[in-house]
């Protein structure tokens, strides 16, 4: 014990920091802000340098090249002792880092912790979603799998998009004309050198000046920021009835911390790491790309947006979003901090949850992608074709046979992409069932080119079939007076 | 305080003056080194438009591809490097219309570049991003696809199939404006 005291004595001597450090850990801060609620900044540091760390580890064996990276994955996996572990911590590492950083944002909003001083903090701390967020889309690259290599396609799509300098930036982007070696050595430097390097830059400012400025004070309804009065109202607050950072504050920090790690490492060892999925092979096309949980929502975004707005809204929607995060401490700088009198705020906050809740479920389902093999691997349910005449049952063989199962629902099974057709007779009349088939429309597509007569009549025989029983399909009133009563053909009933 | 007042505006002109030519000095240097570091890092683009990227490659034998049938092909990108294993090999969809035109379709979905599936039975190019479809000529026919699907030029030769390729089908790239896109009215 001694002997410790006197090295650290003796580096002292030399470094001349304790003093400034014993300062630092023991600064005044608010007594209110000793809470759980102020935990999750220093969260968001614990998981940083998790990933630093366990970074480093993966970088010892992995091979940034795109003829092995994914064996040397699977090496990592399979080969070397406890390196799924590794990969694992690194990978619920990340999803872990931005959720925190989310969370993080949110508290800091809601305690309106960017008003005046701290509107740089805020700034800076926009960045760092920003960076955090390019971590984990550059981290899914470098697990080069199925996902990612066509996960860079989707982004080099993009970058194609961009006015006039489209084609420049994509070859930017891949470091060449195609997806290949030389998009991912840039992936991996951008992913390992340049965002870490900003990051632990930003970080460190980030920290001086939570540091200079002091931790913001727990916000109290009716106690309102003006520039003018703030700074003396905030130092009396912290030197009158404040308390020591350290240990007031710092242990509920520690204790959450410990318990993140530890929740990270019970991820990384009961559900494992993620990935690879398939090899990065682009002429393996049975393949479903998704990305990573965090960009879920994105992806739904993609097949929501119409056509004509698409470019648009891709090209200046993030730039506008970013910009109306960076100016929101100057629209308002001062005022009510207490999410109790920020009614907007609140509902601000409610709105991108709900939504961005509902892209990422939808994310999970993908309705909108037609469901590949339902044609050839989920049957008709027998209660549609039990009792039913030669022509309809010939008609729901054409309905497997052209894929209309792809995209359409029969008893909840198949693509979700078109309406489920349990009760289309009801809504369509035989015309317009003939013309929907063949014509298309409504984002479906004309199959007048596809079907023969013979098959058009058998499909539509069959769509007629499906309405429940005791209800009668629809049909052109019009057409029992012109036509003498029988014009809608056969119309036979479910049992 | 007299001598002061006279020695140091002097003195410390002359060293502001030298400090700035320091400065000087190494804005100069910065900006002859930021000229090869740009070029250096625009190597991409500045490659792709001199020489171009793209280059007529065969796809094989037209036995290959039957008359009125949708074919999948690959072909070894032109451009490679040693490391790049297995994604330089890139597919293709051949459409054999009638024994003597072709089209040849990237397989990159027009709306963001996933690998596009041929259905023959439906005559339907399905995307499994987002869910875009194009009939078996390439145009568009439902979906968030802006356009139909990219094309390459093709030519044919002692009985094999050439395309011109090198370049990933996005907006903008060759692919994007050759000719063989007919839109058809849904």
């Amino acid at each position: 014990m001694r002997l410790i005291r006197e090295i650290g004595d003796w580096l002292d001597q030399r470094l001349k920091l304790g003093a400034s450090i014993r300062e630092t850990a023991e600064h005044p801060v608010p007594r209110e802000t000793a809470s759980w609620f102020y935990v999750f900044g220093s969260a968001a540091l614990t998981c940083f340098i998790l990933q630093i760390v366990t970074g480093i580890l993966l970088a010892l064996v992995y091979v940034p090249s795109a003829g092995e990276a994914w064996n040397s994955l699977q090496i990592l996996n399979h080969g070397i002792s406890l390196g799924w572990f590794i990969r694992g911590l690194h990978g619920w590492g990340s999803n872990f880092m931005v959720a925190i950083v989310l969370i993080h944002m949110v508290q800091v909003f809601l305690f309106g912790a960017y008003k005046f001083p701290r509107e740089l903090t805020w700034m800076i701390g926009v960045f760092l979603l920003l960076m955090t967020l390019a971590m984990a889309f550059t981290g899914q690259v470098l697990r080069f799998d199925q996902d990612a290599y066509w996960g860079l396609g989707i982004g080099a799509s993009i970058a194609s998009r961009v006015p006039v300098v489209g084609p420049w930036a994509v070859k930017l982007m891949l470091g060449g004309p195609i997806i290949a070696g030389a998009t991912l050595s840039r992936f991996f430097a951008v992913h390992v050198f340049l965002v870490p390097g900003l990051l632990i830059a930003f970080v460190g400012v980030h920290l001086l000046m939570v540091l200079k400025l002091g931790v913001n004070e727990w916000p109290m309804p009716g106690r309102i920021v003006r520039r003018a009065t703030y700074l003396q109202e905030y130092h009396d607050l912290t030197h009158k009835e404040g308390v020591p950072f350290v240990p007031y504050a710092v242990w509920k920090d520690v204790f959450f911390s410990g318990f993140i790690l530890l929740s990270i490492a019970a991820c990384a060892v009961l559900l494992g790491p993620f990935g690879p999925g398939g090899q990065p092979d682009p002429t393996i096309i049975q393949t479903a790309p998704r990305p990573d949980f965090f960009f879920l929502w994105l992806y739904s975004v993609l097949s929501f947006l119409p056509p004509s707005a698409e470019t648009p809204i891709l090209l200046i929607g993030p730039a506008i979003g970013i910009v109306a995060l960076l100016l929101l401490p100057f629209i308002a700088g001062e005022g009510e901090k207490s999410w109790k009198r920020r009614p907007i705020a609140v509902l601000t906050i409610l709105l991108i949850a709900v939504m961005l809740g509902s892209l990422t479920q939808l994310g999970l389902h993908t309705p909108w992608s037609p469901a590949m093999d339902a044609w050839s691997s989920l049957p008709i349910p027998s209660e549609y074709l039990q009792g039913r005449t030669a022509l309809e049952r010939r008609g729901a063989l054409v309905f497997q046979a052209k894929q209309c199962h792809n995209c359409h629902s029969l008893d909840d099974m198949g693509g979700k992409r078109g309406p489920a057709l349990d009760r289309v007779a009801l809504r369509l009349t035989q015309d317009e069932l003939i013309r929907q088939v063949i014509q298309g429309g409504g984002n479906m597509p004309a199959y007048g080119k596809n079907l023969s007569p013979a098959e058009t009549t058998a499909l539509v025989a069959f769509l007629e079939t499906l309405h429940p029983s005791g209800h009668p399909p629809a049909r052109n009133a019009a057409n029992d007076v012109v036509l003498g009563g029988n014009a809608e053909g056969s119309t036979s009933t479910r049992p | 305080m007299t001598a002061t007042n006279v020695t140091a505006p002097r003195g410390m002109s002359r060293r502001a003056m030298l400090m700035k030519l320091g400065m000087l000095l190494n804005g100069i240097v910065g900006l002859v080194l930021a000229v090869p570091i740009v070029r250096y890092l625009l190597s991409p683009v500045v490659q792709g438009r001199k020489a171009g990227y793209e280059s007529w490659l065969s796809l094989g034998g037209l036995e290959q591809f039957p008359a009125g049938q949708t074919r999948l092909a690959t072909y070894r990108n032109p451009v490679v490097n040693p490391w790049d294993g297995e994604t330089a090999d890139i597919a293709c969809w051949v459409r054999n219309v009638d024994g003597q035109t072709f089209q040849v379709f990237a397989i990159n979905c027009a709306h963001l570049g996933c690998p596009v599936r041929w259905f023959p039975q439906s005559n339907l190019f399905m995307c499994p991003c987002h869910g875009g479809a194009y009939y078996q000529d390439g145009s568009r026919a439902s979906g968030p696809p802006p356009r139909g699907l990219f094309t390459y030029h093709y030519k044919i030769e002692d009985g094999r199939l050439f395309i011109k390729a090198g370049e990933m089908a996005t907006t903008g790239s060759p692919t994007a404006n050759a000719t063989g896109v007919r839109r058809t009215c849904a």
